[in-house]
């Protein structure tokens, strides 16, 4: 049989768009956007009067601008809206100040916030929002009004990056990892370097020592829940509790840091029951963008430019 | 009287033989899975170039995170306690002692005698550590051998922002795409690494002299850096990274 000798980037996650197939966009009074430009990942979401239009998540370019422009080609692909159709447009997230289309930039911190708020409903309390370069934990209100927050940008080993890279270096794909994590007789210690790079070390051994890869996978998920729960710990966890972000897609680390918080997450769902009745899709990735358009409106009502 | 010392590190495995406070052989190699089994090599490369018999040698010492695959000793220390022995026997007047390796770096206060004062390490961190450099060279495609060397061609500040190693290697391959040069880039990882080495050591005073012993010694951008750091000269022993071996061959003849 022929070699492949193909590179599989088995980091890269499911990119996604999808538009709303029950609004005529053209009816509507405001048309508001939310542009979240992280390190690893963008997202771009459109409302119209408040209600979800469309939407795209994608991995990050080399550049902000060019980021923030595939984004919103891409969510606005087949819909015959451009970008001059927007009434105001908020920037948000690492590279936010980088948004050309955008009139207003405001932190992640503030729009997940407002975004978790929005999806889950306002009894949320405690968001969890893993995202590629960064962790954060963020109190809010009954609003979605940020309270605290906790957060850790310096480190890869309590981020998204860090699991892509280990995903990688064990050659499982990154959308794999939670289910595969689980594919185990008992659960292991957890790897107890913190440093990503250390811990490929670590796992090499592991490996080498007979372990199975799943096995390898369910004790760094559990040490990055325990890094996660650390994190979560200097704000407080008030319930409820809601998850954002990519890593939220990783039930490897979501349900093994729920054992160590002793508390679950909301399921991911849909605070309007309209949304969960016409079935439209929960993506975790997209609630700095949402918070970010939602944001957009308000402003747009008050005719700010 | 012969001594063996052997410092089992996080990357390479370090065999001196000491005889009468001179070294007569040294042999190193890549630990990989078989640490022990690479001693046990090593061990017998030495004898042999030193040309003499097993039984010559009265004691072993070891030290390195990986002591527990030695072979048979008669000696422990501590890496701490390697570096300090081996650098005050060539050096008495080093009072400041680095240590930088491939995945941990540390830094020990010592006096003239090699009994350390006070220390400071980082081996929870890959960023102070050399496994930063290395996979920077990996992303420039520099042999790591070549690393310092390229860096100090260059005329330029490129900062590295990124705490992270992870991080940085993203930070790195941004600047590749912006065709920065790779000189540059080298340096700003040097930069970089002598930095957090640096905001280390202060931690514990700098003393003159200042020895810097370990594989990445061997990394001369990296040492500018540091001197540029320090804001004075660092000293560096011919084979920086046997020290720790070195150290333990003279706890095996302490004992």
């Amino acid at each position: 049989m022929a070699e492949n000798t193909e590179k599989k980037e088995l980091w890269r996650w499911l990119e996604a768009r999808w538009t709303n197939p029950d609004i005529d966009w053209k009816q509507g009074k405001i048309v508001s956007a939310g542009i979240d430009v992280g390190s690893v990942s963008t997202q771009c979401v459109v409302m119209v009067d408040g209600d979800l239009y469309c939407y795209s998540s994608l991995r990050s370019g080399s550049g902000s601008v060019d980021s923030a422009w595939r984004g919103s080609n891409r969510a606005l692909e087949g819909t015959g809206m451009t970008v001059d159709d927007w009434h105001y447009c908020v920037g948000t997230g690492y590279g936010r100040v980088n948004v050309p289309m955008s009139k207003r930039a405001i932190t992640e911190i503030a729009c997940h916030g407002r975004g978790a708020n929005w999806m889950y409903g306002p009894q949320v309390k405690t968001i969890l929002d893993m995202g590629g370069q960064d962790c954060k934990v963020i109190r809010v209100d009954e609003k979605g009004k940020v309270t605290n927050f906790a957060m850790n940008d310096k480190c890869a080993a309590g981020a998204g990056r860090g699991m892509e890279v280990f995903a990688d270096f064990v050659g499982v794909s990154i959308n794999d990892v939670g289910d595969k994590s689980f594919e185990i007789d008992e659960e292991p210690k957890p790897v107890s370097s913190t440093c990503v790079i250390f811990a490929k070390s670590e796992a090499a051994g592991l490996l080498k020592e007979g372990w199975q890869v799943s096995k390898v996978l369910a004790a760094y998920c559990s040490a990055m829940a325990h890094r996660v729960w650390e994190l979560m710990v200097r704000v407080g966890i008030e319930p409820e509790l809601s998850i954002t972000g990519g890593i939220a897609k990783n039930r490897g680390v979501v349900e093994r840091l729920e054992k160590e918080i002793g508390m679950k997450f909301q399921e991911k769902k849909w605070h309007n029951p309209d949304y969960i009745k016409r079935n439209y899709p929960f993506d975790t990735q997209i609630a700095g963008a949402i918070g970010g358009a939602l944001f957009a409106k308000a402003l747009a009502e008050k005719g700010k430019a | 009287m012969i001594n063996a010392g052997i410092d089992i590190g996080g990357k390479e495995v370090k065999v001196v033989l000491l005889k009468d406070g001179e070294v007569i052989a040294r042999e190193k190699a890549m630990g990989g899975f078989e640490q022990g089994q690479v001693t046990e090599e090593l061990l017998e490369r030495a004898i042999k170039s030193a040309g003499i018999s097993k039984k010559d040698i009265a004691s072993t010492g070891v030290t390195g995170s990986g002591k527990k695959y030695a072979p048979p000793h008669e000696a422990e220390i501590t890496e701490i306690g390697a570096a300090a022995k081996g650098a005050a026997l060539l050096y008495p007047s080093a009072r400041t002692v680095i240590d930088s390796g491939a995945e941990d770096s540390r830094a020990i206060k010592c006096d003239e005698k090699g009994v350390a004062k006070d220390f400071t390490t980082n081996d929870k961190c890959a960023a102070g550590a050399g496994a930063f450099t290395e996979s920077m060279a990996r992303a420039l495609e520099i042999r790591l051998e070549e690393f310092g060397e390229i860096s100090l061609q260059s005329k330029k500040t490129v900062p590295i922002n990124a705490q992270c190693a992870v991080f940085a290697e993203s930070e790195v391959v941004s600047l590749i795409n912006s065709k920065t040069a790779k000189e540059d880039i080298a340096r700003a990882v040097n930069d970089a690494l002598a930095e957090r080495v640096v905001a280390m050591v202060k931690r514990i005073g700098v003393e003159k002299d200042v020895v810097v012993i370990g594989g990445m010694a061997k990394n001369v951008g990296y040492l500018d850096g540091l001197k540029r750091g320090f804001k004075m000269d660092v000293i560096v022993p011919e084979h920086p990274e046997f020290i720790g071996a070195l150290g333990a061959a003279i706890a095996a003849r302490e004992n």
